[in-house]
């Protein structure tokens, strides 16, 4: 065996044990914060009102929070207009890749094909916005700090090494599917052989090891905001407060 | 000329009655800070007299156990993103330009110490993930912020994630309050309801004085026996108002008495707590609920059937969390808690005042509405008070739009502010009130909040602004035909 396939077969191994080891971080550590979440007891009554006066209503407001930022549209139009396209991309991504993690490849995935087109530009130059507003504007200059444009910049990269391995520097997909799906049946294949593609993969994998300790953890946390998930129930369901939260505190 | 530095204040004018964003000054109400608190005061509510000597490793074992029981707190920890939504929404940052005023500095005033104890970023490189020691450095920026905050959740409501930074402020205070660390106007507050019943240290005779010089004064006004019981047992409602209507805003008084005695119920105040305003709110949890405690033995004591908060903003807070706090209310009728204004709302709907209400007697006024902070992003109440100005009053007018109901302005002196020595950051927080105001040209300003009556009349002579500061009940028993 020469040296170069030594080594090759070496870092072959070390992506697929590294690859392992994010998504269990990922996981497992998602999973953490998130039931601690769940866990912690809300003690007192904290919807921030008017608020919806049932569970239900509780639910479709914290649905809107997720899906449209309608506390954004109302602080910062720009913001709003940079944030929602940002993440609607990012949702059109995550989407499209699943063609390379599924076989049979799923309807949605396959229905995206005409705006996945466009998407990665668009998430790019989103991200690029967002980095240029923290830089622009004073007051969020003053805010923020290295995490703030770590992450952006985390962002930033995998969008273009994406960009690049799609439009210009094509990587062989089948050979990317045949890596994945190795992985996913736990029989590793070695990883195909495009240092651009490497890059972004290796990027993707970091920001897994990221995401739970961080605050891109956002994405989990807003489903367990009591100032949004709570219904203002106090004056119907007075006895049901008395008996589960008195003696919580 | 005023009697205080009047540099943290930002002067410019505002557009429509809106301000925009000033320029970051920084360090601009860095000086103003709260009298320390006195001995006397922290041994009466069961605080440190002073400063612990080991008060870096309590403060960081509170915020431990704040983390493990407060999931508002735990999750606000970690979700900000530092987007800048809420950072020119705080009526303080809009009034003093200071950046560690701005909704998310402050927080971060907390988080930081947070990351740097309880994160792995934090504690293996800090420098890099936004962390920092609690030194003697931080502990002054908590002590002078966190006493500039007047928990009244205006940020709250433009996050994306509902971050409200009054729950932040509370655990930062509840954490310096095991450090022994607390100012004097709020431990005084709590300490002389434990001792006369009421925020203002009104004792009972003197309370009982007062109510007498009012029915006289009523009687030799309209010709009616208009009644103020106080301690009568087997009355069926027990008021909790804010001890400041008995003394300062007495038309606010006589508006529940002129109610109550309209609809002839049989009503009464309570010697042994005579304040619904819950100064505990801004301190620590023990004294929140200790000082919530009274106000259910009270009429508990005296067999009322119901209980009705009075105009007073964060009364009503203390009010909604009752139940969670001091256990089950079922002997009271429903609905409770209950607000004198949402009382009033159900009276006006079941035609109790149909033909009654003489809406000329207050064409003197242009009306305009201030949402306390409380009331209207904590309370549900923002259809109630206006319902009933409208049904009092001919010439009424609302501020502009992001100035009023979710979006309504402090005053400028809640949560624990209302104190003389912070008068300059008190004037910068009332300014975008005063201005919106100033917009309508209102020369009435009704509201349902005892502290914003206190500040709103200083913040108008301040700005320059000529209009009076009342009671929403006030104009309405004005218009009431007894």
């Amino acid at each position: 065996m020469s040296t170069s396939t030594a080594l090759w077969t070496l870092f072959a191994t070390f992506v697929a044990g590294l690859s392992y080891f994010a998504a269990i971080t990922f996981v497992l550590g998602l999973l953490w914060r998130l039931v601690g979440y769940l866990r912690t007891p809300a003690p007192l009554p904290a919807a921030v009102t008017p608020a919806p006066e049932t569970d239900g209503g509780a639910a479709v407001r914290v649905a809107g929070d997720v899906l449209l930022f309608p506390a954004l549209f109302k602080a910062d139009k720009a913001l709003w207009a940079g944030a929602w396209v940002f993440h609607i991309a990012l949702w059109v991504i995550l989407l499209r890749h699943l063609r390379y993690f599924t076989y049979p490849v799923p309807g949605l995935s396959l229905l995206m094909s005409p705006v996945a087109l466009w998407a990665g530009y668009v998430f790019g130059l989103a991200a690029l916005y967002l980095f240029w507003r923290r830089l622009a504007l004073p007051r969020t200059l003053y805010l923020s700090g290295l995490p703030d444009y770590l992450a952006l910049i985390l962002m930033g990269l995998i969008a273009v090494t994406g960009i690049l391995v799609k439009y210009w520097l094509h990587v062989n997909l089948v050979d990317v599917k045949a890596f994945i799906l190795g992985l996913m049946t736990l029989r590793p294949v070695a990883p195909p052989q495009h240092p651009l593609f490497l890059v972004h993969f290796l990027l993707v994998a970091l920001l897994m090891l990221y995401f739970p300790f961080s605050k891109l953890l956002h994405a989990g946390g807003i489903f367990f905001s009591p100032t949004r998930n709570q219904p203002y129930e106090i004056q119907k369901r007075g006895k049901r407060w008395d008996r589960e939260l008195r003696t919580r505190y | 000329m005023a009697k205080f530095d009047e540099t943290p204040i930002i002067k410019d004018p505002a557009r429509d009655g809106i301000l925009a964003p000033p320029s970051i000054r920084e360090g601009a109400a860095a000086g103003v800070n709260c009298y320390p608190s006195k001995p006397k005061d922290t041994r009466a509510i069961d605080l440190p007299t002073e400063r612990v000597p080991d008060w870096q490793a309590r403060g960081i074992q509170r915020l431990g156990e704040l983390l493990e029981r407060n999931k508002s707190l735990r999750v606000f920890m970690d979700i900000c993103v530092r987007c800048g939504a809420c950072a020119d929404k705080c009526q303080f940052y809009l009034g003093t330009g200071d950046p560690n005023n701005m909704p998310v500095a402050r927080a971060e005033l907390l988080r930081a110490v947070y990351r740097r104890y309880f994160t792995l970023g934090g504690r293996v490189c800090p420098g890099a993930s936004n962390a920092a020691d609690l030194d003697e450095a931080m502990l002054q920026k908590w002590y002078t912020y966190f006493y500039q905050c007047s928990e009244c959740r205006r940020c709250s409501v433009f996050c994306p994630y509902g971050i409200d930074t009054a729950e932040i402020t509370m655990a930062a205070r509840e954490v310096m309050c095991a450090m022994g660390v607390t100012t004097k106007y709020v431990t005084e507050v709590v300490a002389k309801v434990y001792e006369q019943g009421n925020n203002l240290g009104i004792p009972p005779p003197a309370w009982i004085d007062n109510c007498q010089f009012l029915e006289e004064d009523i009687q030799e006004i309209t010709g009616i026996p208009i009644k103020f019981p106080v301690d009568d047992e087997g009355a069926d409602v027990l008021l909790v108002p804010p001890s400041a209507d008995n003394f300062a805003n007495t038309d606010t008084m006589i508006g529940y008495a002129k109610l109550f005695h309209f609809l002839g119920v049989r009503w009464t105040t309570s010697t042994y707590c005579n304040e619904g305003g819950n100064f505990g709110l801004f301190l620590n949890y023990a004294n929140m609920r200790k000082v919530n405690k009274r106000i259910v033995d009270a009429a508990r004591m005296l067999g009322v059937k119901t209980i009705i908060w009075g105009e007073c903003g964060h009364a009503w807070r203390g009010g909604i969390f009752t139940p969670a706090l001091n256990g089950p209310m079922d002997e009271f009728d429903p609905p409770y808690p209950y607000h004198i204004s949402q009382y009033m709302a159900d009276m006006l709907h079941r035609g109790a005042f149909n033909g009654k209400l003489d809406k000329s007697a207050n064409d003197q006024y242009l009306v305009t509405y201030h949402d306390p902070c409380n009331p209207a992003r904590a309370g549900q109440l923002l259809e109630e008070p206006r319902e009933l100005l409208r049904a009092s009053c001919n010439r009424f007018q609302e501020m502009p739009d992001d100035t009023i109901r979710e979006k309504t302005f402090c005053c400028g002196a809640g949560g624990g502010l209302l104190t003389d020595e912070i008068m300059a950051v008190r004037m910068a927080g009332g300014k975008p009130r005063a201005m919106a105001v100033k917009h309508v040209g209102a020369n009435f300003v009704a509201t349902p909040c005892a502290i914003c009556k206190a500040q709103l009349p200083e913040v108008m002579k301040y700005w320059d602004v000529p209009a009076e500061v009342g009671g929403v009940i006030q104009l309405f028993c004005n218009a009431l035909k007894m």
